[in-house]
């Protein structure tokens, strides 16, 4: 720093703490209240210190689930969001490795014709073309199946981007020596491309499996089975099913079932993940 | 648009590679809108069974409706002070981070993990903090002076799917601009430290200008968010409610083409929702060819 100013060092500190605890807020209070009884939230105010019941509000809406407003066992529902997101994340990477080799590697006729499909995906986010898509789906007989809940969120240009900008700042040498070699491209692919590409993988896995997890209107749209419910999904169910107010304990510790395994993501891979964030909006 | 200097060479291969990404790009984008273009210029009888083409009545009936015109000007309120609230407390942020020598990293982890809260749970979340019969904030208002109700109360409703969905955007413009930061050379804030500026004044005469790229960038992203991303805000909490006080667009969509089923109504104010995605993402590339000649 340009100058030793203590109190403005102070000063932000504070700002900094209050700030942290005014983020973190909205996640104590979830945490607090999961570990009460319902009756807590009719006698008034929520309290702020932890209550004794945590296991048991863990445990039923684990194992049980709320039978009466129709919202299953949320261990199954935490699945069902695990594999969605696993394939939105694994299919992604995979289609756009695939395409973006083709693109940097292939002279071919219609190549910008083909970029040019790609690139139109990303300007358009499933929540404007909910209607047509779902008919589309629907036609297909693919609503409650995995395949319906994942492969029409796949198609993504910001990942064939990502990895055809990479493609392109690796050494030319590199190819030359596979060709002379004698390697072909799916070996070079599988042999050259593919190691040094780890990094990349890596950190948009992190932000396609944190965009697979928190997707809601498409799970919200086709499926109407509840053993395909997503969490992020199934949680708007519990709030707004049956005519009650929301048994308020159980809603928050699946509320923070439901934000832990993105989170833990995050957290244990931010760099990664900071790398994935920063590169795919180039 | 360029490849490499040396490629290799195959008839069928390219089009082998690029096959399940173009397939699935077809079938599920480029078909559903242009089916959402046809629609949108077809009116169907209540139960679905005829459909006769009207041109662009659809449209002109939209922006007859008193209603969508309310949803448009809902949804601009919503995306300015969402962003707004969103950027400059992520620019505090970040600028005072930027100071932090050793402790940077921890707070950085600390701020960042909200990008990772689904906005359907950022809402809830709030929602329940907001609620006036067990919720706290209301409880202190209401110590102040102030009822809180946000199922009755327009402005109310709308103050809470701004705080959520500001909320969970800030880590990302946090991170943006905190890279945004370190990327200024710190030879130029030592100049204007020795010619006397103070802190406050070298922010704004210095760091603010050359920041305007990623402030730029962010704008856009913000504003994409905010008009497409928070449908599960919205939904989770408000429903759009009180009295349309928070029917933003995206929503308006869902409403009408799946619990009003007005698929023609539906599918032209889709295509104007494409038109409104079309020209943000033309201005943020153009943005980005400015950034290159920098």
């Amino acid at each position: 720093m340009v100058e030793n100013d203590r109190w403005g060092t102070l000063l932000a500190h504070i700002i900094l703490i209050l700030g942290v605890a005014i983020v973190i807020f909205p996640v104590y209070v979830a945490l607090i209240a999961s570990t009460h009884e319902g009756g807590t939230f009719f006698r008034g105010v929520m309290p702020l210190l932890p209550g004794g019941h945590g296991w048991e509000n863990y445990s039923t809406v684990i194992f049980d689930g709320r039978a009466s407003a129709g919202a299953p066992p949320i261990g199954l529902m935490l699945w069902n969001s695990f594999v969605m997101a696993m394939m939105i994340a694994v299919g992604k990477i995979a289609i756009s490795l695939l395409s973006a080799f083709a693109i940097v590697y292939f002279r071919f006729p219609f190549r910008i014709f083909f970029f040019w499909i790609i690139f139109v995906t990303l300007m358009l986010p499933v929540e404007v073309r909910i209607v047509p898509t779902f008919q589309v789906v629907a036609n297909l007989g693919m609503l409650n199946t995995y395949a319906g809940l994942s492969i029409p969120l796949i198609a993504s240009a910001t990942a064939t981007f990502l990895f055809r900008q990479f493609f392109m700042t690796i050494p030319e040498e590199m190819l030359e020596a596979a060709r002379v070699d004698g390697a072909g491209p799916m070996k070079f692919f599988k042999d050259i491309l593919l190691p040094l590409s780890v990094t990349n993988i890596a950190a948009m896995f992190v932000i396609m499996f944190i965009y697979g997890w928190n997707q809601y209107l498409w799970p919200l749209l086709i499926t109407t089975d509840d053993s395909y419910y997503t969490i992020v999904m199934g949680i708007q169910r519990m709030v707004t099913g049956g005519d009650s107010e929301p048994l308020w304990h159980l809603v928050m510790a699946t509320v923070v079932m439901a934000a832990l395994p993105p989170i833990l993501v995050i957290l244990f891979m931010q760099r990664l993940f900071v790398k994935g964030l920063t590169e795919t909006e180039k | 648009m360029q490849t490499k200097r040396m490629t290799f060479s195959s008839r069928w291969l390219p089009y082998a590679l690029l096959a399940p990404q173009v397939i699935i790009t077809l079938i599920f984008f480029v078909w559903p809108a242009s089916q959402a273009l046809w629609q949108s210029m077809l009116r169907q009888d209540p139960f679905g069974l005829r459909s006769t083409f009207i041109w662009f009545r659809n449209f002109e009936r939209l922006f007859e409706d008193t209603h969508y015109l309310a949803s448009m000007k809902t949804t601009l309120i919503f995306s300015v002070c969402t962003t707004l609230l969103a950027m400059s407390v992520a620019l505090l942020f970040a600028t005072m981070v930027n100071r932090m020598i050793r402790s940077r990293d921890t707070y950085t982890t600390f701020l960042v993990w909200p990008y990772a809260v689904a906005p359907a749970i950022a809402g809830v979340l709030w929602w329940f903090i907001f609620n006036p019969s067990v919720g706290i904030l209301p409880y202190i208002l209401e110590g102040v002076g102030y009822d809180w109700n946000h199922r009755l109360n327009s402005n109310d409703a709308m103050i809470l799917v701004v705080v959520a969905a500001a909320w969970k955007q800030i880590s990302y413009n946090f991170l943006f601009f905190l890279a945004g930061l370190q990327s200024i050379p710190q030879s130029l804030i030592e100049a204007s430290a020795i010619d006397g500026a103070s802190r406050t004044k070298r922010f704004w005469t210095i760091i603010f200008p050359l920041l305007s790229p990623t402030t730029f960038f962010l704008m856009v992203v913000n504003i994409v968010y905010a008009m497409f991303d928070t449908f599960g805000v919205i939904h989770a909490t408000t429903e759009g409610g009180p009295a349309q006080a928070t029917n933003i667009l995206v929503y308006k969509v869902f409403r009408d083409g799946f619990v009003g089923n007005n698929l023609g109504s539906s599918a032209a104010q889709s295509v104007i929702l494409m038109g409104i995605v079309i020209v943000l993402t033309v201005v943020q590339f153009r943005w980005i060819e400015r950034r290159v000649n920098y």
